[in-house]
């Protein structure tokens, strides 16, 4: 391993390479309330969307008035927001992207994530200030096409999903800009962007939010094979299964990127940010993986050469995970390895069952915020943005009204649960889901 | 539409593919203008691979046919892949093509490093959709812009309306709907143990999908991943009077994973159907429904004849 000097907490230098910087943990959002759990949980910088632009159409997204609450609440604690503008855009969309990227401005939104040049050029006119990030959707793989952009403004590139660590340390010793990559979530297996299949399947156009992830649909496989004696007579050639009877059928699915277990390759090859992906996720999804890269990155930084990467932390993702994990194209192209055929799989879930508002340090008792039904008798765990995950059976729980209860099942209700340790306000309690 | 047709109509360019020197030739001599060519070591999804001799060969035999190569350099660069590109431009400017197709914006910066002269078309593919990133392009050094097939008719008009580039349009033929860098069918065949073949295009694979299994996708592996086709094969013949009022300036037959013979008969049918609109709307009229039965004749039963996403709506 390669000495590494700690300059501060946020800076070290390489013998060899340049100063590096503290990556940035840029976490996803759906609303402001995630937004708000994924700063608490240690993210430097959170993506949102907005009501139009983006490429999640059917998420909550967010009005001005809640991005001006947003920016607010992330700035006092030190963190950014960044607005997914990332469509590619037809005529009609146009219009409104100036007046769009005004209240953006306004609303004291860090920068914009950007795929298609025309927002580019009309973003630069409209809110001169407003910083720009070229979004994943353009696929930047190479070092001339980053200068390009460098040049034409964007401060910072989110590169193709599939360049390589090694790729990212080329493009960095050509071009000095920031880069961003994809650590951890969901991925599209085509280039993102290059897939019209729900367009075609569905006439929802992929690429201005309506993306039916027809890639994870099932489908078989046919080869058509020239035609022989026997076949003679029949119209046209005859297409042979490519699968028997019992094998599953054609599909691609990959599974989801999670490189917290590899995080010095990514810092030493100079990625500025670690953008995980989700801003469809659960508060819960949102805070625990935030929560893991921001552990991860801080311990790096306190002392490189020591660093290890802590189980508890890989196990708190696969808690939050709905598929296994992959490297992408990190170390080279995916193999079927990477892929999910068949089934789904079973893996552990975990519902976000509640949230702590208050803790009573002489009785003991947390006040929590019902999130999912939870009852006397249940084993379940709380974490949080700094303590250490602990489990325990609820033993005894009471109502508003102290009485005593041995069941929440109502939405948002107001509990009070005996502990085993100390919690603190924004904890969350979760439960494996039966 | 308001027609007009005859002598104030503008002819557009009719460009082909080739797989190779001899259907370059006789697309020629069915009609095409230009013909697009390449070799999947730099572009996408080509017909055939051309490599830069065969490039010279096919130029000079398109030049003394007064038709136009353009060369497909539109394929997703990584690091390695500019390695030998600056040099490959050289060659084909060279050569004499009338035309670079780009897609990854590494082009337009190693063109401006070498101060490339040939004019460069802007094709990548599903996302040319509206006339400002058009433009955009054209600023950075392009000549033309291929529309995204994903595009309906009113939005074509109104890109032509404000583009300051050439628009291309494909008229005919299959689209690209996906493309991985993955190798996804040799990782289907690898997870089942069976031993993985080269999945080229010869192998004619296909996938269909449970709700539509009439129609079948066609499915191949490259050196640049894995694509996707259309179950169907675009035919604009019959509104090729609209697409010429608009004044669209090149129309694109898509050849490839078709056969010569195909391809001849359908660059002749919209050879004269453009000729006939040139002529006038009633030669044009009383034309189309013989050219379209010539079409029709030849088609695979497979493969329904479509207007793609011309006339049709979608969401998000």
């Amino acid at each position: 391993m390669t000495e590494i000097n700690v300059i501060s907490d946020k800076k070290i230098m390489t013998p060899r390479g340049p100063v590096l910087q503290k990556p940035e943990v840029l976490a996803p959002a759906g609303n402001l309330e995630k937004l708000k759990f994924a700063v608490r949980y240690g993210a430097d910088a959170v993506y949102i969307g907005g009501q139009s632009l983006g490429l999640r159409a059917n998420a909550d997204n967010f009005s001005f008035d809640e991005m001006k609450e947003a920016t607010d609440f992330a700035h006092a604690h030190g963190s950014k927001v960044f607005v997914a503008t990332n469509i590619i855009a037809h005529n009609e969309d146009l219009y409104q992207v100036d007046d769009f990227m005004r209240s953006l401005q306004r609303a004291g939104i860090d920068a914009i994530i950007v795929a298609d040049p025309a927002l580019i050029e009309r973003t630069k006119q409209a809110a001169p200030d407003m910083e720009l990030h070229l979004s994943t959707q353009a696929s930047t793989t190479n070092w001339q096409t980053v200068q390009f952009w460098k040049e034409e403004g964007v401060s910072r590139v989110v590169l193709a999903r599939e360049v390589s660590v090694q790729e990212i340390r080329d493009i960095k010793k050509h071009v000095d800009i920031e880069i961003e990559a994809f650590v951890h979530g969901a991925m599209c297996i085509s280039y993102s962007g290059r897939c019209v299949l729900s367009n075609h399947f569905t006439a929802r156009d992929s690429n201005r939010g309506g993306c039916s992830q027809s890639c994870r649909w099932q489908y078989d496989m046919f080869e058509e094979l020239p035609q022989e004696e026997e076949t003679i007579g029949q119209i046209g050639k005859t297409p042979l299964p490519m699968f028997n009877e019992q094998d599953p059928q054609f599909t691609m699915s990959s599974k989801d990127m999670c490189m917290l277990g590899f995080l010095p390759d990514m810092i030493q090859a100079g990625v500025d940010s670690f953008k995980i992906e989700g801003r469809m996720k659960s508060i819960h999804y949102v805070a625990t993986v935030t929560n893991q890269y921001r552990r991860a990155v801080d311990a790096y930084f306190a002392n490189p050469e020591q660093y290890k990467l802590n189980p508890e932390w890989m196990e708190e993702i696969r808690k939050a995970s709905h598929r296994s994990l992959t490297t992408g194209f990190f170390y080279g192209t995916p193999t079927e390895q990477d892929q999910l055929y068949g089934e789904n799989e079973d893996m552990p879930q975990y519902d976000f069952a509640g949230l702590v508002l208050d803790y009573d340090v002489e009785t003991r008792i947390a006040t929590l915020q019902q999130r999912n039904k939870f009852s006397v008798g249940d084993t379940v765990e709380f974490f949080g943005p700094t303590m250490e995950r602990f489990e325990q059976t609820v033993t005894e729980m009471w109502n508003e009204k102290d009485e005593s209860i041995t069941s929440a099942p109502h939405a948002m209700q107001m509990v009070k649960v005996r502990m085993d340790r100390p919690v603190s306000k924004h904890d969350m309690m979760r439960k494996e889901k039966k | 539409m308001y027609k007009t047709g005859g002598n104030n109509v503008k002819k557009p360019e009719l460009l082909c593919t080739a797989a190779n020197l001899d259907e370059l030739v006789k697309v020629i001599e069915a009609g095409a203008d230009a013909v697009s060519i390449g070799h999947e070591r730099y572009g996408l999804r080509v017909a055939g691979n051309f490599e830069v001799e065969e490039i010279r060969k096919a130029t000079e035999a398109a030049h003394a046919r007064g038709a136009k190569v353009y060369v497909s350099v539109n394929a997703l660069f990584h690091n390695d892949d500019l390695e030998g590109l600056p040099e490959y431009l050289k060659t084909l400017e060279e050569i004499g093509v009338d035309a670079i197709v780009f897609g990854d914006t590494a082009v337009v910066m190693i063109a401006r490093q070498i101060g490339l002269k040939v004019p460069l078309h802007w094709n990548a593919e599903v996302l040319t959709t509206n006339y400002e990133t058009m433009n955009y392009w054209g600023r950075k050094g392009a000549t033309r812009a291929f529309v995204a097939r994903e595009l309906n008719m009113d939005a074509i008009v109104e890109i032509k309306e404000n583009a300051e580039v050439e628009i291309q349009v494909q008229v005919h033929g299959i689209t690209c709907i996906f493309h991985s860098r993955r190798d996804l069918v040799t990782n289907y065949e690898k997870f089942m143990g069976q031993e993985p073949k080269p999945a080229s295009m010869d192998r004619k694979l296909f996938i269909t999908e449970e709700k539509r299994d009439d129609l079948q996708y066609p499915i191949f592996e490259d050196r640049n991943g894995t694509h996707i086709m259309s179950a169907e094969d675009i035919c604009i013949l019959e509104y090729l009077d609209e697409l010429m009022d608009a004044e669209i300036d090149s129309f694109k037959i898509e050849g490839i994973m078709k056969d010569t013979d195909y391809n001849v008969k359908v660059v002749s049918a919209y050879r004269r159907a453009i000729d006939a609109y040139a002529e006038g709307p009633e030669a044009f009229l009383n034309n189309i429904g013989n050219l379209m039965e010539e079409i029709r004749a030849i088609q695979p039963s497979h493969r329904e004849l479509t207007t793609g996403f011309f006339f049709k709506e979608q969401v998000y």
